[in-house]
């Protein structure tokens, strides 16, 4: 072996030693975490670098999910195997909770529910008296992410101000806080989705069946492809087709579309990503498209 | 240097930091880098204003949040990706303008490259400086200049051979790597990702690939013998040993490497290295590691491995350089919590040595102060050791932010650029210990028949410091007391004659000056001390040892009004500095800080010389009651 060889390091453990440090610096720093896990593929990947980053212990803190209600049953059915077998603490924070309990209002059960879930997610993080969560958020998402810090202070009501974000020269991370307050963590910021199924790859992670392709009746709605669910009904003029697809994302079924694909294992849907031309939430996140700014707005209500 | 990338290679991450002055092309050369590595995705590229004929705004493209947008300028830090087949890249896009240098440091602290922009039609401009600078100060190992626009040169070489020679000379006046130097247009992608036939004069690569093949992995200091793991966290199962985590910063690690525990000293055997990379038995920068050894030994976070001949010291003095990152100004005599690798500690400001003016790139000597977005050399003193190297050796252990603790925000980074430990004051040098005379001092004393003490005037120059303390020495010694004067301007001659007037340096004098009292003190002499002495932070150092030694201390502050210093001013110094011949003098331009709780308070316009001496006779308990 050269000596290049010897120093010459993968990009991807490059960001995986960029990450551990991070969830070690705030396991270290704060008094009660919790990790964001939806079941998609970042948190799949986050809750990965959270058990490398501490084994060979348990998981120094619970992994939180707030479900909207609209979900896909295979992301679900995975979330709760994938949880059982390492053995973690799971909570389940349940915007429809936040709905009966008239925490939130909800005009139309069909509509999205990711505004909704800020609410929930806050009142999730009081409940367990949490002052730091870790999220699987990357900056090359859109352009509100880009310039948010791994570690995004917010205040005793879960807001962001992108004009106040701390500095973070270096790895050198600040993460104290007054009693309310809380931290946002992005252990993955510097990940790209291409990096994500990669690291997916590397790893040998297992993913909700979803995320390959398979037969499903869709409906074409606003430029993108729904599943016919429970929460999706087509509209008169809509057609159902029974194509075969995969999603990129896992979210509200409402919102989340579905691309054609024939990819059937990680690596076919590594090439499909890189010929890809369009971004992963403009292609199939509803809710995010209606507005530039939608992500930014959300986030300073408090949303991931 | 050009290694061409097999399918075995590891892809390498390149991080660099783009710097280059309003409107010299930054976002739409980056925009340009996106769109021609094809990964600048097409509903992002909706999202964009069209520009002229249709193609897309580049520059738009990588510009930030809402109300920047609205204001039309970049001002944060902004992370950018992309990737060829032979590399990944995290561009951290920072605005130009002096406003932001505090931005512009962040983004570059990380760097492993900078690309400096250049407007070929301006050439160097000061915000070119500015960020060569910086560049400079945070010693990004490579760097690569694009001078750009040169489609409205009409890619003349005579002009590129001026602003290339420009910038020759600024990076060997600044003492940059050598540079990579490409002639581009970025809104027409000339020598951006492919080779330009509008410039057939430029041999040399485009700009993409000098990006894919600068050796990143030859930065990474894997000497072992430099070995630097801050620990951060220690996992302890149930059964099993403890596993200490880290992020490696220098060296490599592997199982049977002897390793010494800082600050404590223990060796200890490294029994086991989880690299995190099943592929990878050794541990190399930057790796999140964990690590078990062989022996029982206590070690926490804020602890530190290191090789056994190359330990760092557990400095308590740093001599820094700066930025400083928010409204309200450092000075001396703040404190701040200051967080190194893993650890946390206080710190005081010491001394500010100069301050480098973004906006000018002027340096000025002693100033009061440091203001946002300014750099200077700053003197810290911390409360608690940190296990630092100067940056120069290491970019980890080398760094360091400061944090206010009332609002808890990052107000500065720094680099450090000397580390020293503190040999006084409470705690005991480990390599040196202290020889106990033979003789105790209850012995010495009583056959003395006194007790020794310290008597420390302080007070502006010219306030009657040394008038009071030779009329106390003399009125002492003829009644049988052995007192002996430490005058300030006498010391300077002898015991600290390599000293000068920077703060940095009264810091040490007052300490010198301290610890030799403190000897005559035990030795049961009375020693007097006349010195300005500005600092309360600088007397406090002289009061704790003599309170760890159990020795009496009494602080004298002879107070006068700077107007009547100046008027009596004696050796014509006031007159000198106001005339700006002399710079950093106290009560003039150097502060002065009163003692908050002196043992006595002279207002020296209503106690004369012989009602002075009395008072701290009085003070003095001169029977030795055996
Ligand atoms: N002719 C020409 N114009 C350029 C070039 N690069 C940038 N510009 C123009 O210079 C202006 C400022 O560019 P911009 O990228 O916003 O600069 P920034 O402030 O450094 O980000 C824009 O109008 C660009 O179109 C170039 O290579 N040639």
């Amino acid at each position: 072996m050269t000596s290049t060889n010897l120093t010459s390091l993968d990009q991807l453990r490059v960001l995986e030693a960029e990450a551990v440090h991070i969830m070690r610096e705030v396991v270290a720093e704060l008094e009660r975490p919790v990790l964001l896990f939806s079941g998609g593929k970042d948190s799949i990947v986050l809750l990965r670098l959270a058990e490398k980053a501490f084994a060979p212990v348990a998981l120094p803190f619970p992994v939180l999910h707030v479900d909207t209600g609209h979900n896909f049953p295979e992301v679900l059915e995975f979330r709760d195997r994938r949880i059982a077998e390492a053995g973690h603490q799971l909570i389940v924070a349940s915007v429809q909770e936040s709905i009966d309990l008239g925490r939130v209002p909800e005009d139309d059960p069909t509509a999205s529910r990711n505004k909704l879930q800020t609410r929930t997610l806050l009142d999730a993080l009081e409940a367990g008296r949490f002052d730091a969560a870790f999220g699987g958020g990357r900056r090359d998402e859109e352009r509100a992410r880009a310039k948010e810090r791994v570690f995004s202070f917010r205040d005793e009501f879960g807001q962001w101000e992108p004009r106040a974000q701390r500095a973070e020269p270096w790895a050198l991370y600040n993460g104290r806080i007054r009693r309310g307050e809380q931290i946002r963590v992005f252990p993955m910021s510097n990940f790209t989705e291409l990096d994500v199924w990669s690291y997916l790859a590397l790893e040998k992670l297992e993913l909700p069946s979803i995320y390959f392709a398979h037969e499903r009746e869709v409906v074409q709605r606003d430029g993108m492809l729904l599943a016919v669910s429970s929460v999706v009904s087509p509209g008169e003029s809509e057609r159902v087709e029974k194509l075969s697809v995969r999603y990129r994302t896992v979210g509200d079924l409402t919102v989340t579309g579905a691309v054609r694909s024939a990819a059937t294992d990680v690596r076919a849907v590594i090439e499909e990503v890189k010929a890809s031309g369009i971004s992963e939430r403009g292609e199939t996140r509803g809710d995010d498209r209606t507005s530039e700014a939608a992500m930014e707005d959300r986030k300073r209500e408090g949303y991931f | 240097m050009v290694a061409t990338a097999t399918s075995a290679d590891p892809r390498e991450l390149l991080r660099l930091a783009t710097a280059g002055s309003v409107d010299d092309g930054k976002s739409t050369l980056i925009g340009r880098l996106l769109l021609d590595t094809k990964l600048l995705l097409s509903d992002q590229l909706a999202a964009v204003s069209q520009g002229k004929d249709g193609t897309p705004d580049l520059a738009a493209l990588t510009d930030g949040l809402r109300a920047e947008r609205e204001q039309g300028i970049t001002i944060d830090v902004a992370y950018r990706y992309f990737a060829t087949p032979r590399r990944t890249f995290i561009l951290a896009d920072t605005p130009g303008h002096e406003r932001y240098t505090r931005n512009m440091f962040t983004g570059a602290s990380t760097a492993d490259l900078a690309l400096v922009l250049i407007d070929a039609r301006a050439g160097v401009v000061t915000q070119t400086r500015r960020h060569a600078q910086i560049t400079a100060l945070l010693r990004i190992p490579h760097v690569v200049v694009a001078v750009n626009k040169m489609d409205l040169v009409d890619f003349s070489q005579a002009r590129f051979d001026e602003v290339a020679a420009q910038a020759r000379t600024l990076g060997e006046n600044l003492r940059l790597p050598e540079l990579d130097i490409v002639p581009i247009s970025a809104l027409d992608g000339d020598n951006v990702v492919d080779p330009s036939d509008r410039c057939p004069w430029y041999a040399g690569p485009p700009l993409l690939e000098i990006l894919e093949t600068v050796d990143v992995a030859a930065d990474r200091d894997t000497d072992q013998a430099h070995l630097r793991l801050p620990i951060q966290w220690v996992a302890r199962p149930q059964d099993g040993p403890r596993v200490y985590t880290g992020q490696l910063a220098a060296g490599t690690l592997n199982p049977g490497d002897e390793v010494v525990v800082v600050p404590s000293g223990a060796t200890t055997t490294v029994t086991s290295v989880e690299t995190l990379d099943p592929d990878r038995p050794m541990a190399v920068p930057p790796m999140s590691v964990g690590v078990t050894i062989a022996d029982d030994i206590d070690i926490g976070r804020g602890d530190l491995l290191a090789a056994p001949h190359s330990r760092p010291p557990a400095a308590r003095e740093l001599d820094t350089t700066i930025c400083w990152m928010t409204e309200q100004p450092l000075a001396p005599g703040r404190r701040y919590a200051l967080k190194h690798t893993t650890r946390t500690v206080r710190a005081t400001v010491q001394a500010i040595n100069d301050r480098w003016d973004p906006e000018t790139l002027e340096i000025f000597s002693d100033p009061s102060s440091l203001a946002l977005n300014d750099i200077g050399r700053v003197s810290l003193r911390t409360s608690s050791p940190v296990l630092a190297d100067p940056y120069r050796r290491n970019g980890v252990t080398g760094a360091f932010i400061l944090i206010d603790e009332h609002s808890n925000d990052t107000v500065g980074a720094g680099i450090i650029r000397e580390a020293r430990e503190v040999k006084a004051v409470i705690e005991k040098r480990r390599d040196v210990t202290w020889h106990p005379s033979a003789l105790d001092r209850a012995n010495r004393w009583r056959s003395l028949h006194q007790t020794g003490a310290t008597v420390w005037l302080t007070g502006l120059p010219a306030s009657g410091k040394s008038t009071i303390a030779v009329a106390l020495e003399r009125q002492l010694v003829s009644s049988g007391q052995a007192a002996y004067l430490l005058d300030g301007d006498n010391i300077r001659h002898g015991l600290s004659d390599d000293l000068g007037f920077a703060p940095g340096d009264r810091a040490e004098n007052v300490r010198r000056v301290g610890q030799v009292a403190r000897l005559f003190a035990d030795a049961g002499v009375i020693a007097l001390v006349s010195l300005v002495s500005p600092l309360r932070s600088d007397r406090e150092v002289p009061r704790q040892l003599h309170v760890a030694a159990e020795l009496p201390f009494i602080e004298v502050h002879v107070d006068t009004s700077v107007q009547e210093c100046a008027k009596r001013d004696p050796k014509g110094l006031y007159a000198r500095a106001r005339a700006g011949e002399l710079k950093g003098f106290t009560g003039v331009d150097a502060p002065y800080e009163a003692p908050q709780d002196p043992e006595i308070h002279l207002d020296t316009a209503e106690t004369d010389i012989t009602a002075a001496v009395a008072q701290i006779l009085d003070a003095l308990d001169l029977r030795h009651d055996a």
